[in-house]
């Protein structure tokens, strides 16, 4: 190698580390234009997750082809430590070799950098393959993603290519690299030594340009992931999310986002970290339902809006400090618009029905649905611009503590003949049964009150309910971005609890549940919360119910409530309760448990008009169908709804029921001949 | 362009139960809100705000919780509130109640002259639709009631182009300013209030005006100057309904039910 070809490849190698870290430096700036949040907690935990999600891949080796990505970022990591590095510092100083590691260290690692560069070759071709002929629904044929492949693939190429032009002259001491040497078999004894002197450094000069143009390329493309994913696992929130964090209600204070520099530095990381893999969107119900919203489309949009505005900000601050200064101002590309790839429509922010599907799936932790919901808060309470059925909506719960806009001194009507002792009048009773707004309001849901009543009277247990006291507890509030009336109504049923000294609370509703016994933290709330299923499954292992009989031959098929499901990690309870009353195990849908699929409900869905793309309910009730059931088990009064209506669309009413596993349980459903 | 806005605080009706054994009603425990029609006045002042330019002052007679009123008004886009609480305001009928609105408005129109008064068609607990057309009279004001859409305000000729709404017709009417229209619910849908406005009208000043300031004469205004008395209120007295239950199987019976039941009553022929 001579001098000049050194001089050339140090200028060249500075170049693209310049740009390289000038570019990773801006980035980093950017994030920081992000809002504050604390992420430093638990770090035992988060070296930990950064090394089982991080570098063992657990979450991306979960699907068939992650183990692909799992050989690609290994084989990357082993590369560049075995081979790129000695690569550079030889382009610059051609004396330099890793042979100083000894006898053994070196020949490993020639051998490691040999194999992994014929895998990594491999992989390339078969993720080239899969695009190509295999393409599943959510993996995009970007040019950008064949752009990287075929880079990959060259530099491969050109380290093959590099031994054999130094293995067939019989140049130079290539002992330890077999596949190079197979791979030189075919070339024996063909060209000149000179000709084979121009081929190396034609391959050394590929290999350089090839690797020199990666680390450039990196931090420009999607493939800026390769530098942040790492980070987003260390990062990674440990419990499920749930909901955002309350808010102050000052005046001077700001109610969501709109700006792209009002999210976290952690949300602008989540950016900064996407993969493009499309595993959210794959997973998501309303981009499976044909609606505007892809929670991919929410992170890309979210990118690019931030590189926009980001560089902006940074480039008309006086010197190069990252210091903050008001941003307000020179944020000119708008978040929430109808603009595609640079913002997020409002109507993709009201599609969402939160079930979490997305945050469950994504290989590096990003939070999707979290932004929409920052997005819903400034929609509804900085600009009040949301779907019109909403006013009603609000007003309803607002003045009426429901969502029908009934009466409150209408509330416990259901329980008139039930003789269901109230709350003050038995203060001292162990559970406060919290009965929510559509098991109060709603016909249907008085023969699943009737079977938890009953179970709780055969098993003697002590409850009582609020009555007409009882309000709403704020769940589609909260989930739709108005906030302000949510903490009011919070802050009221907390006072109230406390009044009553409630300890132990039983509900009937996994949104009321998950929100009681979550969200109400935030708001001073101090008691247990148990759901119905949990009880009921309870009762019965310590013998204090007994199942119906005669359900055996009932084909029971089960839905996961995504709020007691993904959002509190209760599969097993509901369950055991059908495993006990029809004596063997419900029947499965492909998409169960953690995976579940939403019944549409969630997130204020429930109260909203779903007019775009096909209905969610119609497309989990045809997944439930597919197991040829007699009954379609719920423990959710939202799902159980939308179930409901989905039977009547697919003609199946009357063949299939659908039922709160409180009934299965109470067998009351059997005696109905309607 | 100066809009007045008259509201008033209202127990919310639909939530009134009548009593069974006395037959009254129950108002213990009943919210009170702000009259729904004028909820939908508010709203059309502040429509008529975002398309003309006007300063909107919300104006309510009634005891000092009747402020929530103005709050909520104020909360939504209205610039100030204007409270007229008094004892001796109490107990007033349509005459007496827009007796005391109209001095209070030609005072407001002094100090900052009124162009347009905007009111409900009628409240929902007294239902007599007289106040918005008493004011005007007393104020010598042009007035349309019952107006479904506004379709134009001329502030150089200073006329106002309304629609009002009768059983199976519309008219369309222009009128002077200062006029009063009064509306109905069709007119618009109320628009909702946002956080940052809520949280200044939680804490704005709201003004109140007492009969001192009003000045008028005890005897024509509250009680005494009514010469409307409530002498009883009831619920009217109802023949129970009869529900004819028949799903599936049992539709044709259910009809059959009813066929003989509409034979019985003679409507239907044999
Ligand atoms: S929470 Fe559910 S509906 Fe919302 S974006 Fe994620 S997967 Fe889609
Ligand atoms: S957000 Fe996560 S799951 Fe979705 S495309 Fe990006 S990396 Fe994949």
């Amino acid at each position: 190698m001579s001098v000049v070809e050194s001089v050339l490849f140090a200028l060249a190698f500075l170049g693209s580390l310049f740009f390289f870290l000038r570019r990773v430096f801006r980035l980093f700036a950017i994030m920081l234009l992000g809002k504050a949040e604390p992420r430093f907690d638990h770090l035992p935990d988060r070296l930990k997750s950064l090394l089982l999600f991080g570098f063992g891949q657990k979450r991306v080796i979960e699907e068939p082809f992650g183990v692909n990505h799992f050989f690609l970022f290994w084989g990357f990591i082993l590369l560049q430590l075995m081979v790129n590095s000695e690569f550079i510092i030889a382009g610059i100083f051609p004396k330099f070799s890793l042979r100083f590691l000894g006898d053994i260290l070196y020949p490993i690692i020639t051998f490691t950098g040999d194999v992994t560069s014929l895998v990594v070759l491999l992989v390339v071709i078969i993720a080239a393959f899969r695009r190509l002929f295999f393409k599943p629904p959510h993996v995009e044929r970007t040019l950008e993603a064949f752009f990287i492949l075929i880079l990959v693939g060259l530099l491969m190429i050109a380290n093959f290519g590099l031994h054999i032009a130094s293995i067939v002259p019989g140049q130079g001491r290539e002992e330890y690299v077999p596949i190079s040497q197979i791979l030189a078999i075919p070339f024996a004894g063909r060209g000149t030594e000179l000709s084979w002197q121009i081929a190396h450094r034609v391959f050394w000069w590929l290999h350089a340009v090839v690797l020199l143009v990666f680390l450039v390329y990196i931090p420009y493309s999607k493939h800026l992931h390769i530098l942040t994913a790492l980070v987003n696992c260390f990062f990674r929130r440990f419990a499920f999310v749930r909901a955002l964090p309350p808010m102050t209600f000052k005046q001077g204070e700001r109610f969501g986002v709109s700006r792209v520099t009002q999210f976290t530095w952690k949300d602008l990381l989540d950016f900064f970290s996407c993969t493009e893999c499309g595993r959210c969107a794959d997973a998501c119900p309303a981009t499976s339902t044909g609606k505007v919203l892809n929670p991919k489309e929410v992170i890309l949009a979210g990118k690019a809006n931030l590189l926009r505005n980001g560089s902006a900000i940074l480039a008309a601050r006086e010197g190069d400090t990252i210091a903050g200064t008001d941003n307000r101002t020179l944020v000119s590309l708008p978040l929430i618009a109808n603009t595609h790839e640079t913002s997020v429509s409002p109507q993709a922010i009201w599609d969402c029905t939160t079930c979490g599907a997305c945050v469950e799936k994504c290989p590096v932790f990003i939070e999707q649905f979290p932004k929409l919901l920052a997005m819903r808060r400034h929609l509804v309470m900085e600009s009040a611009d949301f779907p019109p059925e909403l006013i009603t909506f609000f007003q309803n719960i607002e003045q009426r503590s429901n969502p029908y806009g009934i009466a409150p001194v209408d509330r416990a009507r259901w329980a008139a003949d039930l003789d269901v002792p109230l709350i003050s009048e038995q203060p001292n009773a162990e559970y406060l049964f919290y009965i929510g707004c559509v098991a109060s309001f709603t016909s249907r849901m008085k023969s699943v009150m009737t079977a938890i009543i009953e179970a709780l009277r055969k098993a003697s247990i002590s409850y009582a309910i609020l009555g007409k006291e009882e309000q709403c507890c704020g769940d589609p509030l909260r989930r739709l971005g108005n906030e302000y009336v949510f903490d009011k109504l919070a802050r009221g049923n907390v006072a109230l609890f406390k009044k009553y000294g409630v300890k132990k609370m039983l509900t009937l509703c996994p949104h009321c549940y998950s929100t009681f016994k979550h969200d109400y933290k935030d708001f001073g709330a101090r008691f247990e919360v148990i759901h119905h299923t949990e009880l009921l499954s309870a009762l019965l292992k310590a013998g204090k119910l007994q199942p119906a009989n005669g359900l055996q031959h009932e084909r029971i098929v089960f839905h996961d409530s995504c709020y007691l499901g993904r959002y509190n990690d209760v599969y097993e309870e509901p369950r055991a309760i059908i495993r006990q009353a029809t004596g063997s195990s419900p029947l499965e849908m492909e998409k169960r448990r953690r995976e579940s699929f939403c019944c549409g409900a969630g997130g204020g869905r429930m109260w909203m008009e779903e007019s775009t793309g096909t209905r969610i309910n119609a497309d989990r009730t045809r997944q439930a169908l597919r197991q040829d059931p007699t009954v379609i088990a719920t423990c959710c009064p939202y799902c159980l709804t939308m179930f409901e209506d989905g039977i009547k669309d697919e003609k199946t009413e009357g063949k299939v029921r659908v039922l709160d596993v409180s009934e299965i349980l109470g067998g009351s459903f059997t005696q109905k001949t309607d | 362009m100066h809009i007045v806005v008259c509201a008033k605080m209202v127990p919310d009706t639909t939530q009134v139960s009548i009593d069974p054994v006395t037959n009254t009603l129950v108002r213990e425990g009943v919210p009170f809100i702000t009259n729904p029609f004028d909820d939908h006045a508010i709203e059309e002042a502040l429509r008529i705000k975002d398309a003309y330019g006007a300063r909107v002052t919300v104006l309510s007679m009634g005891p000092a919780p009747a402020e929530t009123v103005l709050r909520k008004a104020i909360a939504l886009g209205a610039d100030a509130g204007l409270l007229l609480s008094d004892r001796a305001f109490g107990g007033s009928d349509t005459l007496a109640t827009s007796k005391v609105l109209s001095v209070a408005i030609a005072k407001l129109s002094d100090q900052e002259r009124v162009d347009l008064i905007v009111c409900g068609k009628q409240t929902i607990d007294g239902d007599t639709a007289q106040v918005g057309p008493g004011i005007a009279t007393r104020l010598g004001y042009a007035q349309v009631t019952l107006v479904d859409k506004v379709l134009d305000v001329d502030l150089d000729t200073r006329r106002i182009t309304v629609r009002a709404k009768f059983d199976n017709r519309h008219q369309v009417v222009e009128a002077r300013l200062p006029a009063v229209i009064t509306v109905v619910r069709e007119i618009n849908t109320p628009r909702y209030p946002t956080v940052p406005r809520r949280l200044y009208a939680e804490e704005v000043q709201i003004q109140v005006w007492t009969n001192e300031m009003l000045k008028l004469d005890p005897n024509t205004i509250g009680l005494k100057g009514s010469p409307t008395w409530v002498k009883r209120i009831f619920a009217p007295e109802r023949e129970k309904g009869e529900i004819v239950m028949g799903l599936g199987k049992e539709k044709e019976k259910a009809v059959r039910l009813i066929m003989q039941k509409l034979a019985d009553w003679k409507v239907l022929g044999p």
